[in-house]
């Protein structure tokens, strides 16, 4: 509900189209696209009537961004309806800073905290990069940063990935919870669900001591914050 | 002289690429526990990819440097067999003598025959990808030939009969303790584990061969179609004495090596080092345009320039053309979380990390190597990374369809993402599934909010973390219940 409160807080309306499923990424990246392809045609129609489609994760942005439109090349009208709605599909961060260009310096939190960032690897298909979400952190009172050392590893996380190659993935996501013991961190903020629950799962398997957070939730909890002060 | 095609065997009668290590799933487990082998590998390759961040921000525009790379590399392969017979026509115009090589065998055929014709015995080697794929120097020794690698990565994996574990640094999976008893007991000196030493000892030693050998082999960065030159990029310059000092010269080269023109050179030569290394240049530069002229001092009295194919042109038919851009630069190992934690024997044979995921199946078969394309989390660093904007997780994906085109992928692994698609086609599966999920992780072991052991093939997850159980009200019924507090029907706001 984070991201809905915070929507509705710099002005936007919110709906959720029960509807909805699932936008067929693993499918697609496991190279199955003709399993994806009904599924895609789900989401494009559940959400016809919207203006934005906006994700926390942001790896079904990148899916419906990146890939999406290529399922339906072969047919000119679908195809084209891929394109319009690649084209209203945003990836949550990517809607505040670019779209409705929030401003949250007025915002603080219910408590300082120190925060570090993971970049999530789908920045990379939507082509932007860790740096609007660091700057919102270093917008919010109370909120102190401290960078990530090899912030834009990968979490070992890559879906499937992670259940049929758990030695590696497992390394590599070790890796990233040692990171961000380093940092000293209270909060890690990993704007993607799978990233968020690999990383959050290796730390709480290795008794680290940082929590894994969407930036959603702590602008949520500064706006509640804001809301019973 | 004509250039002429050697044997008629064709390289499809064994592998392409020699296969060091056909087990990925046992190496694997092995690497990913090796925490000596990732501390090593970060203070190098993870080291080295910032260093090509760096370099690279240092030019005014390096996206746009590498599209322009990627579109020339795009251009050549498109036309290949215009720019072969220009290259080999400048060869012979500059006195070089120019052969084709269909398979490994071939290839390696065609030096023994020129070592035989020259009365070669030495041979001194600088650093070449190309006779790994072929294992030249196996074949050298069967003939009684003496190869001698000069690189000082090569030289110690050769006098230690190892294998490169890199495109650029193949001897980044040994340290210098390691490298110290291997040098203690070729060298027959006492043990010393000082890298300066150590080089010292390898430099004084090659030094003397270079002046003996009769023949030396390169690699070839590049070739130059339009003036008939090949390029070689080193940081030793062994590369440099391999191809000046013996009387001799044979480079070998994979034929999608090849760049236009003289004038497309610097566009790759600013991106080669600054991807690999994090140099702006390498310390040598070399530009060979044929033997030694007769009013010149250095330089061998014959070249040869070896052209092999052993596969690409069956890759350059098919769907993967783009992977010949290839310069080996190797950023996209560098830049791999994977490869950052198995290394480069993990992946089995001559070419690791990403591009080697993707053209080990090309070359060999993808029945052979079938871990490869889905041992990738598709973070698409690689592609990021590399310099002539190969889209590498775009083709992984694309080629493990080919896995399933063919009959190569399970059929448990087909079930499990039919069924997942149904589940996930129709509000009442996608329901009757999420319920089924909730319900079905309550009755699983855990531990304050996390599930400690899932069960079937989901039991790689919990292998290494813990996953969270579902929150007693999910988003969806939090979101009826407040429509139904705020009175709005579905679809309204």
């Amino acid at each position: 509900m984070a991201v809905v409160k915070t929507l509705e807080h710099f002005g936007c309306s919110v709906d959720f189209p029960q509807a909805q499923t699932c936008c067929g990424q693993p499918q697609f990246n496991n190279g199955y696209p003709q399993e994806a392809r009904p599924l895609a045609e789900r989401m494009i129609r559940v959400f016809k009537n919207s203006a934005y489609i906006v994700t926390p994760s942001g790896s079904c942005a990148a899916m419906i961004r990146d890939h999406y439109p290529e399922l339906f090349k072969d047919d000119p009208a679908k195809h084209q309806e891929a394109l319009d709605f690649a084209a209203r599909c945003y990836e949550f961060v990517e809607f505040l800073t670019r779209v409705l260009k929030v401003d949250v310096s007025k915002l603080t939190l219910p408590d300082p905290q120190r925060f570090t960032y993971h970049y999530t690897c789908h920045l990379r298909g939507l082509g932007t990069t860790g740096e609007p979400c660091i700057s919102l952190l270093k917008q919010l009172k109370g909120a102190s940063f401290i960078p990530l050392e090899k912030a834009e590893q990968c979490c070992g996380f890559g879906g499937t990935f992670a259940v049929k190659y758990p030695d590696i993935s497992g390394a590599i996501v070790r890796d990233k919870v040692q990171c961000g013991q380093k940092t000293g961190a209270d909060v890690m903020i990993v704007n993607d669900g799978g990233c968020a629950m690999n990383i959050g799962g290796a730390c709480h398997r290795q008794h680290g001591d940082f929590a894994v957070k969407h930036i959603a939730e702590v602008l949520a909890s500064a706006i509640d914050a804001g809301e019973s002060r | 002289m004509t250039a002429k095609a050697a044997g008629s065997s064709p390289g499809s009668l064994r592998h392409s690429l020699p296969v060091f290590n056909p087990d990925f799933m046992r190496e694997a487990a092995l690497t990913s526990a090796d925490e000596a082998l990732h501390t090593a590998l970060d203070n190098s390759v993870t080291k080295k990819d910032y260093g090509r961040r760096a370099t690279l921000a240092e030019l005014p525009d390096s996206d746009a440097l590498r599209t322009l790379a990627g579109d020339i590399k795009r251009h050549t392969l498109d036309n290949l067999d215009y720019y072969l017979a220009q290259l080999e026509a400048n060869v012979q115009k500059h006195g070089g003598h120019v052969h084709y090589a269909l398979g490994r065998d071939d290839a390696n055929q065609l030096v023994i025959d020129i070592a035989r014709q020259t009365n070669s015995k030495l041979i001194v080697k600088s650093k070449s990808m190309v006779s790994e794929e072929s294992e030249l120097n196996h074949a050298l020794e069967k003939a009684g030939l003496e190869p001698l690698e000069t690189d000082l990565g090569e030289f110690i994996l050769q006098v230690d009969n190892d294998h490169p574990s890199h495109i650029v640094m193949p001897v980044i999976h040994r340290n210098a303790k390691d490298i110290g008893r291997v040098f203690e007991r070729y060298f027959k000196v006492p043990y010393t584990d000082d890298p300066q030493s150590l080089a010292e000892m390898a430099r004084v030693y090659l030094r003397q061969r270079f002046n003996q050998a009769d023949m030396g082999i390169s690699g070839v960065n590049f070739a130059i179609a339009d003036t008939g030159s090949i390029v070689l990029c080193t940081n030793e310059g062994n590369g440099r004495m391999c191809t000046s000092r013996p009387r001799v010269h044979v480079a070998i080269m994979g034929m999608e090596k090849i760049i236009p023109e003289m004038r497309d050179l610097p566009i790759f030569l600013k991106l080669l080092a600054r991807s690999a290394s994090g140099q702006a240049l390498t310390q040598y530069t070399n530009i060979i345009t044929g033997p030694r002229r007769a009013d010149e001092h250095d330089g061998p009295d014959e070249f040869h320039l070896i052209i092999m194919d052993n596969g690409r042109s069956r890759i350059l038919a098919g769907d993967y053309r783009d992977t010949l851009r290839c310069i080996r630069c190797g950023a996209c190992l560098n830049a791999c979380p994977i490869y950052r934690k198995v290394g480069g024997h993990t992946y089995g044979s001559v070419y690791p990390g990403p591009i080697g995921a993707l053209i080990t199946p090309l070359f060999n078969g993808l029945a052979e190597h079938k871990h490869l394309p889905h041992a990738s989390s598709l973070c698409g660093a690689c592609y990021e990374a590399c310099p002539v904007k190969i889209n590498i997780p775009e083709m992984l994906i694309h080629m493990k369809k080919d896995q399933i085109d063919q009959g190569i992928a399970g059929f448990g692994e087909k079930l499990i993402f039919r069924l997942w698609t149904t589940g996930l086609r129709y509000g009442w599966t996608y329901r009757l599934g999420q319920f089924a999920q909730r319900v079905g992780m309550r009755l699983l072991p855990h531990k304050d909010g996390w599930i400690t052991r899932l069960p079937g093939p989901a039991k790689g997850w919990t292998a290494i973390r813990d996953f969270p159980q579902p929150p007693k009200n999910n988003f969806r019924t939090l979101w009826n219940q407040r429509r139904v507090d705020r009175g709005t029907p579905e679809g309204k706001r």
